[in-house]
Order: structure tokens, then C-alpha cells, then sequence
């Protein structure tokens, strides 16, 4: 429901670890052209998905939790529950596979 | 009753939205399948394009297909950002399976759907890509930063990557099986010229180590067979590409390499209604301008094939 969370180095532990429901981050960039191209897909999901919160974050303002998740490719897509990490997508997928591998978060 | 389109393009990097550019002034409606994450080609992942004719001062590949983008879309070309799974080209109405599942009807069909990035062919390679080895030196090269990498390939692509790369990396190893770089002399000599990248020759790259991320990959020196390792944490690989022809085996002419065959000068394939423009054609020159050239070709023989049967 409703458009993804903009989360930051600073917001990142209250808006993703202590969240009650899965977070799904895209680590992402304005430089990179794949991230752009899932940008629209993960809003299409975050509308039509109650049970997920979608979040966005900014590695080039937030190098902090991109380098201790140790994210070396974007887009990266994690998934934490209960402030973990529990699945790594890496790369620009066409929504289909993207909702196949989200499945068991959805 | 089914709404039979004039032509579906499929693809859109330069070729395909030339080719609807040209299409939708022609008022043939074109509907252009853009894929969904693939849309705008090869060029989203690159940086300045300077060889493009008309900007003087160079413009960003991303920048340069969202003008292309919407240029077809002001004269009314149909934007589908969706993939294509499957064709049937062999008839007179050609049927395009999108995503989704729907299918969709065409008079006439541009294939325009490029290439793809071509792998090493490591197991480690697919097992470390995302957490070390990558494709795409614009996206990842700001996670190396102060950190010594490696790219692999001689073309305009790797030349070009190691350029860029050396604005994050200390230290660039550029690993080509030859001696001399196969990339036009201006991005050859910008490479030769830039102490941050140490060319290596004929080496090629024959493992990828590290447990969860890349610490080192081992070349082998192509004329002694000497193997040694180099301690780098990130792999670029800019080997070459290979067309994105799997979709049509069986129906339309291909050479060994998967390149569409054209009756050229025209871009017209084995399958009448059906035309071939950009990459997936084209293992020559393979630019930008040359993609967007075959595009407005392929447009103006399918509005040509058209006519010729309204006639």
C-alpha cells in the first residue's frame, strides 16, 4: 500500500530492523540505469502489497548501510525480517520474477 | 474480432525507438514492446556518449534514450514496457506473446532487441556476480573505491569501463587476451595514457576466487600458459555481446553467431512482414548511430511492405 519509504543511514535501524512487517530495501543510485528501470516495478508492487513495506535506499548519501551489508552491485534488493536479512535479489529482473522470488514475502 | 496492429517493434535501445520514431510519423500506430528491464538498450548502462552526432558536448546514454523514448512517444508510438516471451512469425499475421501472457497481432514486425552481455564461462563467475563481478562499471564501480579491480575485454566497452573505473579504484588491471587493444584509438590511447590502468596482455581470466565476495582471479598468459593470481576484490567483465536471437531459432535466419540475417541493403529477413535492425543484426559496427540508422530503415520498409499490400 502506498509509494516506497524513503529510508536513510539514520532512519535505517527504526524504519527496516524494528519494522513488523518484512521490508524489501532497493539499494540504489541516480547513476545507475538498471536501477531506474526496476524503480517503477517496486512501486507497482509496494501498491498492490499490504504485507511488505518497500523501501529506498540512497547509496551515494548513504554509504554507511550499503557498505555494512557489503551491497557491491545495485540495484540489490534485500528483504529483512525481524532485522535480519533473509533474501538477496541482485539485478534488474522483469516483474514476474521478481514477484516469484518475493513469493513468501508477499 | 481482433485488433490487428500495422507492426509491433520489439526492442528499444536506438534501433527500436528509431524505428518507432519513423513508424509513428508515418502513422502506422506502431507498438513498441520496450521490455521491463531492459528498456533503452545497452546505452542505460553507459556514462557520456560523445560519438552521437548532434551534442557537441557529449550527452549521458540514459539521458540519450529518454529523449529517444520520448520522441516516438510525442508521435503517438505505444509504449509497452514489457517483455516479449515468445513470436509467430511465419504467418501472414504475426502473433507476439508479451509477459503477461496476452498475445498480441501485427501486420508487420521490427526485431530490434540488441544483444546481451557475453559471460566468461566460470562457475565462480556466476556464483560471485553481484559481490564482486559485474557488468556494469557505471552501476557498481562506486563500491570500489581506494580498492585495485580488474577489467576484462579490449573493446571500446572495456576501454571504456577502465576509464571510468579509475575515478573510484586505485589501481585498474586491464586483462586482454592480445597485445594491443581492439577499441577505436581514442579511447585506446585514454587508456594507455592513464596511470591507474595496467594493461594486461594476452592474459585471459580463468578463475574467480572468494568464498562471499571476490578477493583475487587467476590469469593465465595465453602464449606460455603461465597462471598467476591478482589480488583484486572487483571483476568487470566487458567481453563482447551476444545477440538476443533465442526467440526466433526456427523461424527466422540466423548466421552461427545467432545474428539475424538480412537482405541487405534492406532489412528485410526470411520471414515476410518481418525486418532486423540495431545489434541484433549488425556484428560490425555496432553503435549507436548505426543502430538508430538500420532502425529507420527497418521502419521505412515496413511502411514500404505495408503500402505494397494495401495497394
Amino acid at each position: 500500500m502506498g509509494a516506497p519509504k524513503i529510508v536513510s543511514d539514520a532512519s535505517f535501524a527504526d524504519d527496516v530492523l524494528m519494522s513488523d512487517k518484512p521490508v524489501i530495501v532497493d539499494f540504489w543510485a541516480e547513476w545507475c540505469g538498471p536501477c531506474k528501470m526496476i524503480a517503477p516495478i517496486l512501486e507497482e508492487i509496494a501498491s498492490e502489497n499490504d504485507g511488505i513495506v518497500i523501501a529506498k535506499l540512497n547509496v551515494d548519501e548513504n554509504p554507511q548501510t550499503a557498505a555494512s551489508y557489503g551491497i557491491t552491485s545495485i540495484p540489490t534488493m534485500n528483504v529483512y525480517s525481524g532485522g535480519q536479512v533473509v533474501k538477496t535479489i541482485i539485478g534488474a529482473k522483469p516483474k514476474a520474477a521478481l514477484l516469484a522470488d518475493l513469493a513468501e514475502y508477499l | 474480432m481482433s485488433d490487428v496492429k500495422n507492426v509491433i517493434i520489439i526492442g528499444s535501445g536506438p534501433a527500436g525507438y528509431t524505428a518507432a520514431v519513423y513508424a509513428a510519423r508515418a502513422q502506422l500506430d506502431p507498438v513498441i514492446f520496450e521490455g521491463s528491464v531492459t528498456a533503452g538498450g545497452a546505452l542505460m548502462n553507459t556514462t557520456e556518449v560523445e560519438n552521437y552526432p548532434g551534442f557537441a558536448d557529449g550527452i549521458m546514454g540514459p539521458q540519450l534514450m529518454e529523449e529517444m523514448r520520448k520522441q516516438a512517444e510525442r508521435f503517438g508510438a505505444q509504449l509497452i514496457t514489457d517483455d516479449v516471451t515468445a513470436v509467430d512469425l511465419t504467418g501472414d499475421i504475426k502473433v507476439v506473446t508479451d509477459g503477461s501472457g496476452n498475445t498480441h497481432q501485427a501486420r508487420s514486425v521490427i526485431l530490434a532487441m540488441g544483444s546481451g552481455y557475453r559471460e566468461l564461462g566460470l562457475e565462480n563467475e556466476k556464483r560471485l556476480s553481484g559481490h564482486g563481478v559485474s557488468w556494469c562499471a557505471t552501476c557498481d564501480g562506486f563500491f570500489f573505491r581506494e580498492q585495485a579491480i580488474a577489467v576484462v575485454g579490449g573493446g571500446d566497452t572495456a576501454a571504456e569501463e577502465a576509464t571510468f573505473l579509475t575515478r573510484f579504484a586505485s589501481k585498474v588491471y586491464l586483462i586482454h587476451r592480445r597485445d594491443e587493444l581492439r577499441a577505436s584509438k581514442v579511447m585506446a590511447e585514454r587508456v594507455l595514457n592513464n596511470e591507474k590502468i595496467e594493461p594486461v596482455w594476452n592474459s585471459q581470466v580463468v578463475d574467480v576466487l572468494g568464498e562471499d565476495k571476490v578477493s583475487g582471479i587467476v590469469i593465465e598468459d595465453t602464449i606460455t600458459g603461465d597462471r598467476r593470481e591478482l589480488p583484486v576484490t572487483g571483476l568487470f567483465i566487458a567481453i563482447g555481446h551476444d545477440p538476443r536471437s533465442e526467440l526466433l531459432t526456427g523461424q527466422i535466419d540466423t548466421d552461427d553467431d545467432g545474428y539475424v540475417l538480412v537482405d541487405a541493403p534492406s532489412t528485410r529477413t526470411n520471414q515476410t512482414g518481418v525486418f532486423a535492425c540495431g545489434d541484433l543484426v549488425d556484428h560490425v559496427y555496432r553503435q549507436a548511430i548505426t543502430a538508430a540508422g538500420t532502425g529507420c530503415s527497418a521502419a521505412l520498409d515496413a511502411e514500404r511492405f505495408l503500402a505494397d499490400q494495401d495497394g
